[in-house]
C-alpha cells in the first residue's frame, strides 16, 4: 500500500521565510503566525469529535461493562455492590454456558473449514479462464448482501425435517432414517466434560452450512483477488522448469496465498465468534442448547432476564475471545503497512 | 483436456445451484397460497402462482420497511461524510500520534457489540432516544466511524501526495484542498462506503432488536423475525416477507456490485 510522505503540516513551516524585511508591518506577521498555528491544530481539531465518540462509545462503554460485570446487578434495579469475579466464576458452572463454549469452538472450526475450502475451490474454478466468470462470481457472492435473518429463514425451511431436503431425499428413493437436522440433540464423539457432553452437536451442522453459504463468497473473492495478484510470469517460469500444473499450484500458488488465508480466517473467525442473528432466526437455542451461542445467551440473560451483571460477564468473555484473535492481526497488518 | 473443462463447468453449475437454492425456495413459496404452502408439497410449482402473499407480507411489514428506510438513509449519509473527513485527515494530515489513534479507532470495527450494549441502552434511555429511529441512526453513525474512516483512509492513500503538495504551494488551506482536490476524486470512495454502510445498517439485527422495543418502531429485520415467531406460521407470507426484506440490498448488489466487492475487501486485505 502506498504510504505518503510524513507530515505536511511541518512542510509549511519550512517554506516560511526565516527573516522578513523590516518594512513589513509586524501585525501581519503575527496574523500569519496565528493562521499557521490554527492550521497546524486543525487536523487534530477535526478528528476530535470522532475520537471522542469512539473513546466514549467504544472504550468508555467497554469499561462500564467491565464494571457492571463485577457487580451484583442481576435484577431489574441496578445494584453496584462490588463482587469481583464472582459472575465470571458462576458462568463457567452453568451448563448452558459450557454448551455455548463448546458450540462456539465447533461452529468456528467447521465454518472456517467450510468457508475456506469452498471459497478456495470456487476461486480456483473461476481462475481457469471460464466463460461467464462475472455471472458465476456474482452468484457466489450475492448472499453476502442479504441479512442473516433472511438466510436463517430460508435455510430453516430447507432443513425442516418434515420437508425441504428430507423431502428430496425421500423422493430420490432414500429409505433409511431421515436426518433430523437442527432438531437432533445428538452430540457426536461426545465425552462428558463438566455438566455437558463435549463433542460435535449434530444440530449445529445445518447452521454451519447456512453460514458457509452466506460467507464463502467472501473467501472466494479474497482468493480470486489473491490469485489474480500472482504474476503470470511466476507460474510460467515454474512450467518452463518442468513443473506440472498441480506442482505449480502446490509449490508456487499456494504459498503465495498464505496471507490471504490468514486474512480470511481472521475476518470470518471474528464473525463466527459473534454469531447471533443466524442462530436466532434459524434455530434459537436448539435441542438441549445444541445450537446456543454466547451472543444469544448474553442477549437473553441481559435483555430478557434482566441479569445485567451476568450478561456483562458473557459480553466481556466474548470481547476477550475476539481481541485475542484480532489484536495480533491488527499489529501484524499495521506493521506490514508501515514498511516502505 | 476437454474432459477437465467439462468438469470445471459442471462444478460451477453445481455451485450455482447451491447458492441460488435458498432464493429459489423463497420465491417458490412466496408465489403460493396459504393452502398450497405446506410441508409435503414444498418443491411443487404453485398451481396458480400469484403475488398475493407478497401483498400480504407488504401489508404486515410496510411500516417496518419504511422504518428501515428512514434509518438507513440518514445514517449512511452522515457516516459516509464523517468517514471521508476522518480518512482525509488520517491519510493526508498525519500528526504525532495519529497512527496510534487510528489503530485505536480500528479496533472498534471488530468488537462484539454485546460488550457495549448495556451502557448503550442506558445512555439512549437517559437522553430520550431509546426505542426510536433517531436513536438507531445515532448508534449506526457512531459505530460506523471505524470502518468508514478505514475505507476512506485507504482510498485517499491512493491519491498522490504531489497533488496535495501542489495545492498547498498554491496556498490552499486544509479545507480548500479537501474541497478542490480530494472531494472531486472521492466519488468511488463514497460509493464503496455508502454501499457498505447501507448493507450493514439495513441488515443489522442486534442493535435493532436491543435499541427498539415497540413493534411500530422496529426496523424490517426485527419485524421479519417476529413474523417467523408468530403462532400460525404462514410459510408463504414469511418467505415473501424475507424476499421483501432482502430486496433493497439485493438491488444495490445487482447494480453496484463492484463497489460492494471493494468494500468487502477493503477491510480485509489492507487491515
Amino acid at each position: 500500500m502506498a504510504r505518503e510522505e510524513r507530515d505536511p503540516a511541518h512542510g509549511a513551516e519550512v517554506s516560511r521565510p526565516a527573516k522578513r524585511a523590516a518594512s513589513v508591518p509586524r501585525r501581519r506577521d503575527r496574523a500569519r503566525e496565528l493562521r499557521h498555528r490554527i492550521e497546524a491544530g486543525l487536523p487534530v481539531l477535526l478528528i476530535t469529535p470522532s475520537v471522542l465518540a469512539v473513546g466514549i462509545f467504544v472504550y468508555g462503554f467497554i469499561s462500564w461493562t467491565v464494571y457492571v460485570s463485577m457487580t451484583r446487578w442481576n435484577d431489574v434495579l441496578p445494584d453496584y455492590t462490588f463482587v469481583g469475579l464472582r459472575n465470571y466464576v458462576g458462568l463457567f458452572q452453568i451448563p448452558r454456558f459450557q454448551a455455548d463454549l463448546r458450540n462456539t469452538v465447533v461452529f468456528t472450526v467447521l465454518f472456517l473449514l467450510g468457508a475456506v475450502l469452498l471459497g478456495f475451490f470456487a476461486a480456483l474454478l473461476l481462475d481457469q479462464r471460464v466463460k461467464g466468470e462475472a455471472f458465476f462470481r456474482s452468484v457466489f457472492l450475492f448472499p453476502m448482501a442479504i441479512s442473516f435473518i433472511v438466510t436463517g429463514i430460508a435455510w430453516q425451511w430447507l432443513f425442516n425435517p418434515q420437508t425441504g431436503i428430507n423431502l428430496l431425499l425421500q423422493q430420490a428413493g432414500y429409505a433409511g432414517p431421515l436426518p433430523r437436522w437442527f432438531t437432533d440433540p445428538t452430540i457426536m464423539f461426545g465425552v462428558k466434560v463438566g455438566a455437558i457432553q463435549a463433542g460435535i452437536p449434530v444440530a449445529l451442522i445445518p447452521v454451519v452450512i447456512a453460514a458457509t453459504w452466506q460467507l464463502s463468497g467472501f473467501t472466494m473473492a479474497m482468493y480470486l483477488a489473491g490469485l489474480r495478484g500472482i504474476p503470470e510470469e511466476l507460474r510460467e517460469a515454474a512450467r518452463v522448469d518442468g513443473a506440472s500444473e498441480w506442482q505449480v499450484y502446490r509449490h508456487v500458488v499456494l504459498p503465495l496465498l498464505r496471507p490471504v488465508t490468514l486474512g480470511a480466517l481472521i475476518m470470518l473467525g471474528h464473525v463466527s465468534l459473534k454469531i447471533f442473528d443466524l442462530t436466532v432466526a434459524m434455530t434459537g437455542s436448539g435441542p438441549g442448547f445444541a445450537t446456543d451461542m454466547p451472543a444469544y445467551f448474553m442477549f437473553e440473560t441481559t435483555f430478557r432476564g434482566n441479569q445485567f451483571a451476568r450478561g456483562a460477564a458473557i459480553a466481556m468473555l466474548m470481547l476477550i475471545m475476539v481481541a485475542a484473535l484480532i489484536i495480533p492481526y491488527l499489529r501484524y497488518s499495521l506493521s506490514r503497512e508501515a514498511e516502505p | 483436456m476437454k474432459a477437465v473443462r467439462v468438469l470445471i463447468y459442471l462444478a460451477l453449475i453445481g455451485l450455482t445451484v447451491f447458492y441460488l437454492l435458498p432464493v429459489y425456495v423463497l420465491f417458490l413459496t412466496g408465489l403460493k397460497s396459504f393452502a398450497e404452502a405446506d410441508l409435503l408439497r414444498m418443491w411443487n410449482w404453485p398451481t396458480q402462482p400469484s403475488l398475493a402473499s407478497f401483498a400480504k407480507a407488504w401489508e404486515k411489514l410496510a411500516l417496518n420497511f419504511m422504518n428501515s428506510v428512514y434509518l438507513v438513509i440518514p445514517a449512511t449519509l452522515i457516516s459516509s461524510l464523517i468517514g471521508s473527513v476522518n480518512g482525509y485527515i488520517l491519510s493526508k494530515w498525519r500528526f504525532r500520534g495519529s497512527e496510534v489513534l487510528f489503530s485505536a479507532i480500528l479496533f472498534g470495527i471488530f468488537i462484539p457489540y454485546q460488550s457495549i450494549l448495556i451502557p448503550l441502552v442506558n445512555f439512549l434511555q437517559s437522553v430520550g432516544l431509546y426505542g426510536s429511529i433517531p436513536g438507531l441512526v445515532l448508534v449506526h453513525v457512531v459505530y460506523g466511524i471505524p470502518i468508514t474512516s478505514l475505507i476512506f483512509r485507504n482510498y485517499y492513500a491512493s491519491i498522490p501526495v504531489e497533488l496535495v503538495e501542489a495545492a498547498k504551494i498554491d496556498g490552499a488551506s486544509l479545507f480548500g484542498i479537501y474541497r478542490w482536490v480530494i472531494l472531486p476524486l472521492s466519488q468511488p470512495g463514497f460509493a464503496v462506503v455508502a454501499i457498505w454502510q447501507f448493507t450493514q445498517i439495513w441488515n443489522d439485527f442486534l442493535f435493532a432488536v436491543t435499541v427498539t422495543n415497540k413493534p411500530a418502531q422496529q426496523p424490517i429485520t426485527v419485524a421479519l423475525q417476529n413474523l417467523a415467531g408468530s403462532q400460525i406460521i404462514e410459510w408463504n407470507v414469511q418467505m415473501a416477507g424475507a424476499l421483501l426484506a432482502a430486496l433493497p440490498t439485493l438491488l444495490v448488489y445487482v447494480f453496484l456490485g463492484r463497489f460492494f466487492l471493494r468494500g468487502l475487501l477493503a477491510g480485509a486485505l489492507k487491515g
